[in-house]
């Protein structure tokens, strides 16, 4: 075989190529240019991510394509995750530009990170085999343990990165032991050779396959940090940079989505009665924890890491409903968490002062009287979060309620229903600090970089338009999966 | 069966005793008659300056990183050389394209002065 | 008689031992280190005596991955230690205590 037929077999991984060369590119003129123009990193990544976005909206209608000996394939889902991927990745890249410059943080080492990081997660989303979809996760996952510890002037930013290294790499170890059991029950690492495997349902009934489902879904909840797994996550999202702790929130749990259907719907589809208890489990002590823990945070960065848990645990419900319409509710959920902790972590890397992040909820005492736009937005933020409408949280919310219902878990829906009350208490107190408390002292309001207040103008807004019309996401997430 | 092990542990076990017997026979055999002189670290011709298990300098851990990374890179070549003419042109590129990754890495490390000692 | 049981049981009494290891272990952050590598050679145990009575090779294939996968892992390992190392003058587990609540 030569090069032409090389290229020709790749197609379906077009975007992923793409990714890599210009992440190469990157690293590159960030060596050689970096002196002439201190931004060309920057410029270049977001290039790189706008043609991504490009490529995969193009594939999204094709029929599913496999590439590299089967080991890759492209399909609706893989490109409308991928998408979001990068939409969310240019979001937080974004966000990023202004406070690396102020911090001096080197700024061409997080762009080529995040490509990177970006790239495992595509790797995550498309991989057919265990070994490349394994490949993916560490790639997603070494380079963000290493963008936390960026900030080398911060202590608590390298102890927060000390425990996810440690933490995600126990998650890693974990979920490798559970697939080489797999392998073994199996026979192959191909996915698709598993779901045949595990169709004509004798490989199910032993204890090996026990232990590899156990120990597989043990690794999931640790990196989606679901409860009981959650502990790394108030941690490394307080410690880490907010700039960090907005691209590690919100893409990779898109991802990890990805990454989960991998497992259970396209390797497992048979076995849904046996992992729908252990994810009734997670998703329960997530929304329970996540919620109640959050009510007595006094800092925003480590409230909005226990909303996170629980906003798992709601995405977890649609995964248990085990049905089409369950999974393309999960999906949107997931696309609209990310969008959501996006703005959220935003807003305090926004309002940082000379690098010390505004990451006490005291903070945002009287915003409104300051900046009302900025407090406006914060608010849809919070609405959109705590699920009241018409912001898209709300749909999201109903959505993999409406999954529960239709295979009458009824109970877990009203078990829902009543955390997520308790929840929209710490939500609504944020908002109550912003409007009805006076600001402290009149301390000199940071003056807002450009760029990212349109980047978050239209964040907040998207929130609120695709919670008007929420329709046509819906409509593509349903597609994806018929 | 165990048995055909036999001549391995054998192995193993006469191994361990042609390592610790030479050191044993030394302790037992030779004269202590300790002096300050004597249990002072080595160091030629004047006073030792300070004690000799020194921790290593931090620049050694940067080189041993870099070192690991590249030494099981070289991991994969072995068994592609072995197999080279049954994968073809194809096989050929594909490592080709993993060694230019490598190399990009390569000039990433030189130009930022990771090789540089001082 | 050795079989691929002995091989599992092997392997899982390395994994625990990886394990227990991340437990209990309150000194030295490095020894969290040789316990992740402990974890991860213990699913390389696995992965090649399913790969050898299965009669696939591709298990082995994935061996070689994962001990590079390794070796990248302390890598970043050991330089966010070296910077860890900066800030508190100690690599005790015990000092990972600046966050929480």
């Amino acid at each position: 075989m030569y090069l032409s037929t090389f290229f020709a077999n790749a197609t379906p991984a077009l975007p992923e190529i793409a990714l890599l060369s210009m992440t190469c590119i990157v690293l590159l003129a960030d060596l050689f240019f970096s002196r002439l123009c201190p931004r060309i990193p920057y410029y270049l990544t977001q290039l790189a991510l706008l043609g991504v976005i490009c490529l995969s909206l193009c594939a999204l209608n094709k029929p599913q394509t496999s590439a590299f000996f089967g080991m890759f394939m492209a399909d609706p889902l893989s490109s409308l995750l991928n998408v979001f991927i990068c939409l969310t990745s240019l979001f937080s890249f974004l966000y990023a530009r202004s406070f690396l410059e102020e911090t001096k943080m080197p700024l061409g080492e997080y762009y080529t990170l995040g490509l990177f990081s970006v790239l495992g997660m595509m790797l995550m989303v498309s991989s057919q085999n265990f070994l490349p979809l394994f490949l993916g996760l560490e790639l997603q996952s070494l380079p963000l343990y290493a963008m936390i510890a960026l900030r080398r002037s911060s202590g608590i930013a390298s102890e927060a990165a000390m425990k996810y290294f440690i933490m995600g790499s126990l998650a890693s170890a974990m979920l490798l032991y559970g697939i080489s059991l797999l392998y073994g029950v199996t026979h192959s690492l191909s996915i698709s050779e598993a779901a045949i495997i595990f169709s004509q349902g004798t490989a199910t009934h032993n204890t090996v396959f026990a232990c590899a489902l156990v120990f597989i879904i043990a690794g999931i909840a640790f990196k989606f940090g679901a409860a009981p797994f959650h502990a790394w996550a108030p941690d490394v999202y307080q410690g880490a940079p907010s700039i960090v702790t907005l691209f590690l929130g919100s893409a990779p749990k898109i991802a990890m989505l990805g990454f989960t259907f991998k497992f259970l719907v396209q390797a497992m589809p048979t076995l849904q009665t046996q992992w729908q208890l252990f994810f009734i489990i997670l998703a329960v002590l997530s929304m329970a924890l996540g919620n109640i823990v959050a009510v007595v945070q006094t800092n925003f960065k480590r409230m909005l890491a226990y909303s996170s848990i629980s906003h798992m645990g709601y995405m977890l419900l649609g995964l248990i409903s085990g049905t089409q319409a369950g999974y393309a509710a999960a999906t949107f959920y997931i696309i609209a968490y990310a969008f959501m902790t996006l703005a959220g972590f935003a807003m305090i890397a926004l309002l940082s002062k000379a690098g010390v992040e505004a990451e006490s909820i005291k903070d945002f005492q009287g915003l409104n009287y300051k900046h009302p736009w900025l407090a406006f937005l914060v608010m849809v933020v919070m609405f959109s979060m705590a699920g009241v409408p018409p912001t898209i949280g709300f749909f999201a919310k109903l959505s993999v309620l409406q999954a529960l219902v239709q295979v009458d878990l009824v109970w877990l829906a009203a078990l829902a229903l009543i955390f997520s009350v308790i929840g929209a208490y710490y939500y609504i107190a944020v908002i109550k600090t912003m409007y009805f408390d006076q600001p402290e002292k009149s301390t000199p309001f940071p003056t807002l970089p450009l760029d990212a207040t349109i980047a978050i103008s239209v964040n907040g807004l998207l929130l609120l338009i695709l919670g008007l019309f929420p329709s046509g996401l819906i409509e593509l997430c349903n597609k994806v999966f018929l | 069966m165990l048995g055909q092990y036999l001549p391995i542990l054998i192995f193993i076990l006469l191994g361990i005793v042609m390592g610790v017997l030479p050191i044993l026979g030394g302790w037992i055999l030779g004269p202590k008659k300790p002096n300050k002189e004597k249990l002072a670290a080595y160091e030629c011709g004047f006073p030792a300056f300070e004690d000799a298990r020194l921790p290593f300098d931090v620049r050694y851990y940067l080189v041993a990183i870099l070192f690991i990374i590249f030494d099981l890179e070289t991991a994969f070549f072995v068994p592609w050389a072995v197999v080279l003419n049954d994968i073809g042109w194809f096989g050929f590129w594909a490592m080709m394209i993993f060694l230019g990754l490598l190399v990009i890495g390569f000039i990433y490390e030189w130009k930022k002065g990771a090789l540089e000692w001082e | 008689m050795i079989n691929l049981s002995h091989f599992l049981i092997l392997g899982a009494i390395l994994f625990c031992l990886g394990l227990t290891g991340f437990v209990v272990n309150r000194k030295n952050l490095i020894n969290l280190l040789m316990c992740v590598e402990l974890l991860l050679l213990a699913v390389n145990f696995n992965l090649i005596a399913f790969s050898n009575s299965l009669n696939d090779i591709s298990g082995q294939v994935f061996v070689f991955f994962i001990l590079t996968v390794a070796a990248a892992e302390a890598a970043i390992g050991l330089a966010i230690l070296m910077v860890f190392y900066r800030h508190k003058h100690t690599i005790a587990v015990a000092e990972l205590d600046e966050l929480k609540g």
